[in-house]
C-alpha cells in the first residue's frame, strides 16, 4: 500500500518536474509563434491577443493578469502599442521578474530601426506613437534581428534547454532566410505599388516590399474612418490613383468595402499576424499568405 | 634640457674648485679635473645630440601623421561633436529628465433638475462626499495625477482633486501612495492614502465611470467612496485562474468610518476577487469585500445639524463584472454588465440634532446594475437601476433622517456618450430620481477631457 502510495505520487511529480518549463507571455501571436519556433515546440508560449483583436484596445482581464503572474519571460512590440493595458497587468501581476527594464521583458521594436518616429508629439494628430511605429512584425528582416535576441534571453533563462533553443535557432535562421529570399523574388513585382491603408499597420512591409502608402482611411491615426474622409479618398485616388486597399483582420471591413466599391479599387485583408487568417498558422504560413494575398493568387 | 645640464656643469665645477689645496696637489686635482671635465662635456654632449635627434624625428613624424590622418581625423571631429551636442542636450534637459507622469483631468457638467436637487434619502442620512451633482452649469473636479517610479522597489502616485466648496477653489490631497514594485510571492504592498480596494467601483476614479454620479448604494453606504489612510496588502495566486486577496488596516478617519477610532486604527477590510474568459468573447470579475469600521462622532446628514455616530459599523458587498467584445476586439463593439451588493449593519449609539443620544442596531442595504453597450466606435449607451432599502431602528428615531419612512429609495439612470478619442468624453444623462420624499427628473450633460499622461485602466 505504501509502496504504491509513493509511487504513485512519484509518477504524479514527473508532470510537475515536467512543469518547469519556461512560460512565455506574448502580447502578440507572432511574438508566441517565434519564441515556439525557437523552442521547437517545446515550449508552449502564451498569446494575450489573436489576430482578431486590435492589439491598441484590450482589456485588462483577469486572466490576463493571472498568466503575467506566472510569466518567466515577457515579450511585446512596445513602442506605445499596449499602452492602455500591459501597464496594468504588470501592476497587477505582482512578479518583479518580468517589469519593464528587467531581464525578462522584452520591447521587440526598440530591436529593429523604428520608422514614422513622428518629429513632433502632440495628440491633435491622433494616437501617434512617439518612439515610432511598433507594427514591426510586417518585414520578415525585423523578425530575424528579433529572433536572435529572443533566443538569447530564452537561453539566459533556461540554460537547461539551452541547446534545444540554439538549435531551434539555427534551424529557423537558415528556414526563415531561405523563405525571405522566396517572398522578395515573388514580391518584386508589387514595388512601387500605392496602398491605401485602413491605419498605419504597414509601414515596414511597405519598407521591405517598396509598396508606397498613398493614404490612410482614418483621418488621424487611432479615429475611425469618416464619411467625409473617404468620399475625399475617392475623388482623390478613384481613377488609378491607388493599386490596393489594405487591412488587417481586426479592422472593421465595411470602409474598405465601401471605399473598394466606389473607388474600384481591390481591398484586400491580409493576416497581419500568426492567426489572421484560416492559413496562416506559423510565422512562415503568415508571409506566404501575404504576399499571396498582394498578389492576387489568392482572393 | 641644455640650461639643466650647465647649471649640472656649475655646480660640479663649484664643488670641486672651492677647496683650498696645495700647490702639488692642487695641479694634479686641477689635470684630473679636467679630464672629469672632458669626459662629462663630450657625454653630456653625446646626450644632448641624441635627444636633439629624438625631437627632430618626433617632430617629422608628428607633421608626417598629420598630413597622413586629415581625412580620418574629420569624422572624429564629427563625432566628438555629436557627443557635444548630446552631452549639450542632455545637460539642456537636466534635472527634469526625471519628471514624472503628469495628467490632468478636466470635468464639468450642466444639470437640471425639475424639482431641485433631492433634499437626502430618508432612512439613510449621507456622509462623506456624497451628495447631489450641481445644478446648472459647474465644473467639477479638476484631477492632477502624478506617478512615477520611485527606484527599484518603489513606485509612487498622487491625486489632487482641484475641488470648489462654497465658492471657493481647494487643493485636496485624494490620494497619495507608495506602492512595492518587487516583493516576492505574488506581494504587493501600498502605503499612504488611497481608495480602499472593496468593491469593484469603490477605487474606480470618477473620470471612469459610466454615468455622471456614483450608484445610490456607493452614495448612501459609502459616502461616494471609501478612501483613508492606511496600509493595504494584495496576494495573487499563482494559478491560472485570476484569484487575488487582500487587506487593509486603515485609519478610520473618514465614512464610512470616522473620528480615527482605536488611537487611529480605526478601520479594517478583508477582499477576495477571481475573475477569468468563457470563450474568446466574455470574461469575467466576481468578487466579495468585508469591512470592520469604529467610528466615534462620525457626522453623516444635514451639513449644518449633522447626527454623529459612535459604535461599529460591519460591511459586506459582493461585486459581479461581466464583458463581452466579439472575438474580445474592444475597439468597435462592446458590452459591460456590472451589479454590486452591499449590505451594512451599525450598532452603536447615534447622537441626534435634537440633543438626544439613542441606542442604535440597524441594517441597511443597496444594490444596483447597470449595462453599458457600445454599437459602433465612440457611442456608447446605457442603463442603471439603483434600489436602497433599510431596517426601522425604531420609534424613538421616527422623524429623523434616518427614519426610512417605509420607503425604498430607487433611481433609474440613461445615458448615452460619445469619446472622439480615449481622452475625451461627452455625456447625456437622464435620471428618474425615485430616492427622495419627492421624485424628480434629472437632465445633464457632463464632459470629461485628460491631457498629459494617462495611465492604463484595470479591467
Amino acid at each position: 500500500m505504501i509502496r504504491s502510495i509513493i509511487l504513485s505520487s512519484l509518477l504524479l511529480s514527473v508532470p510537475l518536474v515536467a512543469e518547469a518549463k519556461l512560460t512565455i507571455f506574448a502580447c502578440e501571436p507572432e511574438w508566441a509563434a517565434l519564441a515556439e519556433e525557437i523552442a521547437q515546440g517545446q515550449v508552449k508560449a502564451f498569446s494575450a491577443t489573436s489576430a482578431h483583436q486590435d492589439p491598441h484596445y484590450i482589456q485588462a482581464r483577469p486572466s490576463l493578469i493571472a498568466k503575467v503572474r506566472r510569466a518567466d519571460l515577457v515579450v511585446c512590440s512596445g513602442a506605445q502599442l499596449e499602452i492602455g493595458w500591459l501597464p496594468a497587468l504588470l501592476n497587477k501581476a505582482n512578479n518583479p521578474k518580468v517589469k519593464p527594464g528587467s531581464d525578462a521583458y522584452i520591447e521587440t521594436s526598440a530591436l529593429v530601426q523604428r520608422l514614422d518616429i513622428p518629429d513632433s508629439i502632440d495628440r491633435s494628430k491622433g494616437d501617434v506613437h512617439p518612439q515610432g511605429n511598433p507594427h514591426v512584425q510586417t518585414n520578415p528582416h525585423n523578425i530575424t534581428l528579433i529572433a536572435k535576441v529572443l533566443a538569447e534571453k530564452m537561453i539566459a533563462l533556461d540554460a537547461k534547454q539551452a541547446d534545444v533553443y540554439r538549435q531551434g535557432l539555427a534551424s529557423f535562421m537558415q528556414r526563415w532566410t531561405a523563405a525571405i529570399q522566396n517572398w522578395e523574388q515573388r514580391g518584386a513585382v508589387l514595388k512601387g505599388k500605392r496602398i491605401i491603408t485602413h491605419h498605419k499597420s504597414w509601414v515596414y512591409l511597405q519598407d521591405w516590399l517598396g509598396l508606397i502608402e498613398v493614404a490612410t482611411m482614418e483621418p488621424v491615426p487611432g479615429i475611425p474612418p469618416t464619411a467625409g474622409h473617404l468620399a475625399g479618398l475617392i475623388s482623390k485616388f478613384g481613377n488609378g490613383g491607388a493599386d490596393l486597399i489594405l487591412r488587417t483582420p481586426y479592422q472593421d471591413g465595411k470602409a474598405s468595402a465601401w471605399l473598394s466599391e466606389r473607388s474600384g479599387i481591390r481591398a484586400i485583408a491580409l493576416p497581419f499576424t500568426v492567426g489572421g487568417t484560416d492559413m496562416a498558422t506559423d510565422l512562415f504560413s503568415l508571409f506566404d499568405e501575404t504576399i499571396n494575398i498582394l498578389l492576387g493568387e489568392k482572393p | 634640457m641644455r640650461s639643466s645640464a650647465l647649471i649640472i656643469l656649475g655646480s660640479i665645477l663649484f664643488i670641486n674648485v672651492t677647496p683650498a689645496v696645495s700647490m702639488e696637489q692642487t695641479q694634479t686635482s686641477i689635470d684630473v679635473l679636467r679630464a672629469e671635465l672632458t669626459a662629462i662635456r663630450s657625454d653630456y654632449e653625446s646626450r644632448i645630440a641624441a635627444l636633439e635627434q629624438r625631437l627632430v624625428a618626433t617632430e617629422q613624424k608628428l607633421q608626417q601623421t598629420d598630413k597622413a590622418g586629415a581625412a580620418a581625423a574629420e569624422p572624429t571631429i564629427a563625432a566628438a561633436e555629436i557627443e557635444t551636442v548630446r552631452k549639450g542636450n542632455r545637460s539642456a534637459v537636466g534635472e527634469n529628465v526625471f519628471n514624472p507622469a503628469i495628467g490632468v483631468i478636466f470635468q464639468g457638467s450642466a444639470w437640471d433638475y425639475r424639482k431641485g436637487p433631492a433634499n437626502g434619502v430618508p432612512g439613510f442620512p449621507l456622509g462623506g462626499e456624497a451628495g447631489a451633482i450641481d445644478e446648472g452649469l459647474a465644473i467639477g473636479e479638476t484631477e492632477i495625477d502624478i506617478s512615477a517610479n520611485v527606484d527599484d522597489k518603489f513606485s509612487a502616485w498622487l491625486t489632487l482633486p482641484v475641488v470648489i466648496e462654497d465658492g471657493e477653489s481647494k487643493i485636496e490631497i485624494e490620494e497619495a501612495w507608495i506602492e512595492t514594485q518587487a516583493l516576492p510571492a505574488g506581494l504587493s504592498a501600498r502605503i499612504g492614502r488611497m481608495f480602499s480596494g472593496i468593491g469593484y467601483l469603490n477605487s474606480k476614479h470618477a473620470h471612469s465611470w459610466d454615468f455622471a454620479d456614483q450608484p445610490l448604494a456607493y452614495q448612501a453606504l459609502l459616502g461616494d467612496q471609501y478612501l483613508d489612510d492606511g496600509v493595504q496588502l494584495r496576494w495573487l495566486a499563482p494559478t491560472d485562474l485570476y484569484i487575488e486577496l487582500g487587506g487593509e488596516i486603515m485609519r478610520g478617519g473618514r465614512y464610512p468610518a470616522g473620528g480615527a477610532d482605536d488611537s487611529g486604527f480605526g478601520a479594517r477590510t478583508l477582499f477576495a476577487r477571481s475573475g477569468g474568459d468563457i470563450g474568446d468573447s466574455s470574461s469575467w470579475l466576481a468578487g466579495i469585500s468585508y469591512l470592520n469600521a469604529g467610528s466615534e462622532g462620525r457626522e453623516m446628514g444635514d451639513e449644518d445639524d449633522p447626527i454623529a455616530f459612535n459604535g461599529n459599523s460591519n460591511m459586506l458587498i459582493a461585486e459581479l463584472v461581466w464583458k463581452w467584445a466579439p472575438r474580445g476586439n474592444w475597439k468597435d463593439k462592446n458590452f459591460v454588465f456590472q451589479s454590486e451588493y452591499i449590505w451594512r449593519k451599525e450598532k452603536g449609539h447615534m447622537l441626534l440634532p435634537d440633543g438626544r443620544d439613542l441606542a442604535f442596531d440597524a441594517a441597511q442595504q443597496g444594490w444596483y446594475a447597470q449595462a453599458v453597450y457600445q454599437p459602433v466606435p465612440r457611442w456608447r449607451v446605457g442603463a442603471r437601476f439603483d434600489l436602497l432599502s433599510a431596517d426601522n431602528p425604531g420609534l424613538a428615531f421616527a422623524g429623523t433622517e434616518l427614519d426610512p419612512m417605509g420607503k425604498t429609495p430607487k433611481r433609474f439612470s440613461l445615458m448615452a456618450d460619445w469619446s472622439n478619442s480615449e481622452f475625451s468624453r461627452l455625456r447625456f444623462q437622464y435620471t428618474r430620481d425615485e430616492s427622495g420624499l419627492v421624485s424628480d427628473d434629472q437632465w445633464g450633460v457632463q464632459y470629461i477631457f485628460s491631457i498629459g499622461a494617462h495611465g492604463a485602466h484595470s479591467f
